[in-house]
């Protein structure tokens, strides 16, 4: 009785086998005729929601009220916790005082008062980033007490020396917030360009994914 | 027009002869480019829709001057040869791949009349030179003076002899059914509609040949003697240029043989519900070249020991029995049916 068991069983298998092939080929040729999940890079670009999570490199984050400037403090705090040393940040200099304010003050210092030079603007002069050396481990992010620190989602980068790579966020962060402003302004304008490519559910051009 | 008869008329029958089998040869070379151009292009295209992305598509319009540009490239690549190879065998192995497949096409029964050379042992002539290839590729691998070749000559020679053997024992089994080797005899034993066919009959034997067809083509699943992950290319991994492109070649006509065969074999030929003709052979051929592609880019590719236990533990075996069966149905069928009086049959 066992061995009959045992032929059954291995018939079974046998059969459970080759019946693995067909499913196999059914599912190949399922894909074979389902809608392409790659899409043709020069011409289109793969849909927005799908790059959300991708880790470009940093760039800065606008204050609420006025996104050209950065949140940023230059508290150099990004610079040390960087590990491969890509960003270098310059302080702004304090404004030269006009030769009133100078007399001014002089004269309170002469009064024996404690007058207050003016306060350098706290946002940087300039923030360099060399993504050539970053390895996008986030420590800068992590850091910056400010939240001025983010991921692009920069998918498609290209260039053709190195130094394309050397980035001034500052300026890129004045170019992002003037698209989005004259975004802002023709919400319903629509590019040519936009309506060629429609990838999936979304649809997104080279151009849009790169601003 | 009077003169040109008399032109013919006048050649000796041998001339004529030649003549024609040079005819014939110039055919079968210009099917096998064809052939082997479309078959990359498919074969590309069948591996981008399987993985679901188009595949080639950038040169000419859906990517169809894709594989005559791969052409091109491999013409005119450089032909290196590495050091400490043996010349002789080294470049005698590619040109002894393929000019067996030429000969391989000659006794292919396109239609009634488009048949390269209508011999009475066309089967015998197929498996015969078909065997020329192993030799072929344990020189390729025994003359290139590198590991990887001479492992995938190894690989080769024993997968192919041990393949050739269910091969032959599931034609056999046709064969002795319709008692010829010849395959327009095999064809014409057939009728046009699919239940006139001999896979009907011999559901079996089509089974064990389809397996090794696979196995004697050197194809995915059995690819082993190329083995690109582990051999970077097995036997031929030395060879550039046109010594690999005679190689690729020689594999790709080698699939359209195999599956040519099939048909004639199985699957009616060039018979068909309608109109019989040379349509209906491509077709079906070409539906079994589409189905290797397919199951090539469906299955990983299996161990060796795996595959060897396949063919020696189950295609042979079960090939003997099926072969045994047919003898005893040839048998007896016609005795019973006679004993009960509706023969004729068989």
């Amino acid at each position: 009785m066992k061995c009959l068991m045992n032929v059954v069983l291995y018939v079974t298998d046998i059969a459970k086998g080759l019946w693995s092939l067909v499913v196999g080929l059914a599912i190949t040729g399922r894909y074979a005729l389902s809608r392409h999940k790659t899409v043709r890079y020069p011409f289109a670009v793969v849909a927005k929601e799908n790059t959300e999570t991708f880790r470009g490199p940093i760039e800065l984050v606008g204050l609420p009220k006025d996104p050209s400037t950065p949140k940023c403090i230059s508290c150099m705090l990004c610079v040390q916790a960087c590990p491969s040393n890509c960003i270098s940040v310059k302080k702004q200099a304090a404004p030269k005082m006009t030769p009133e304010q100078q007399k001014a003050f002089d004269e309170a210092v002469a009064r024996g008062e404690n007058p207050k030079k003016p306060a350098a603007p706290r946002n940087p002069a300039e923030y360099h980033y060399d993504f050539t050396y970053c390895s996008l481990c986030a420590c800068c992010v992590e850091a910056c007490p400010v939240n001025s620190i983010r991921f692009s989602h920069e998918l498609y980068l290209a260039g053709t020396r190195r130094e394309d790579f050397n980035m001034d966020l500052l300026a890129r962060l004045k170019r992002t917030a003037a698209k989005d402003a004259q975004k802002a302004a023709k919400p319903a304008a629509t590019d040519p360009a936009t309506t060629t490519a429609a990838v999936g559910a979304g649809k997104a051009t080279a151009e849009e994914a790169t601003a | 027009m009077q003169e040109i008869c008399t032109f013919f008329e006048n050649i000796p029958p041998l001339a004529l002869d030649v003549l024609w089998l040079v005819a014939v040869l110039i055919l079968v070379i210009a099917y096998i480019t064809v052939c082997a151009l479309l078959l990359v292009y498919l074969e590309r295209k069948v591996a981008g829709f399987v993985q679901r992305r188009p595949g080639p598509y950038e040169v000419g319009p859906y990517g169809i001057l894709q594989s005559a540009c791969d052409a091109v490239k491999l013409v005119v690549k450089q032909i290196i040869k590495p050091a400490h190879v043996d010349p002789g065998l080294y470049f005698l192995a590619p040109i002894l791949s393929f000019f067996p497949v030429l000969l391989l096409f000659l006794p292919l029964p396109f239609s009634r009349l488009l048949t390269g050379m209508n011999v009475n042992l066309g089967i015998l002539l197929v498996l015969a030179f078909s065997g020329i290839n192993v030799i072929a590729v344990l020189l390729a691998g025994v003359s290139s003076n590198n590991k990887f070749g001479l492992l995938g000559a190894a690989r080769g020679v024993s997968q192919s002899v041990a393949y050739e053997i269910p091969l032959l024992l599931s034609t056999l089994a046709i064969a002795m059914m319709t008692g010829s080797l010849s395959f327009t005899e095999i064809v014409e034993g057939q009728g046009g509609w699919p239940w006139q066919w001999n896979i009907i009959l011999q559901p079996v034997a089509f089974v064990i040949f389809i397996f090794s067809m696979f196995g004697e083509t050197n194809r995915l699943p059995f690819d082993l003697p190329e083995g690109e992950s582990e051999l970077t290319g097995g036997f031929h991994t030395e060879y550039s240029g046109m010594g690999f492109g005679l190689f690729f070649l020689a594999e790709y006509a080698n699939m359209v043989v195999v599956c040519s065969i099939a048909t004639a074999l199985f699957l009616g030929g060039y018979k068909g519900p309608f109109l019989d003709g040379p349509w209906w052979f491509l077709a079906k051929s070409w539906t079994l070249l589409f189905f290797m592609l397919w199951v090539r880019f469906t299955y990983p590719r299996i161990r060796f020991d795996q595959m060897l236990n396949l063919n020696w533990k189950w295609l042979l075996p079960l090939g003997v029995l099926n072969l045994l069966a047919t003898a005893f149905a040839m048998k007896f069928f016609p005795v019973v049916a006679n004993f009960f009086g509706f023969g004729g049959a068989a």
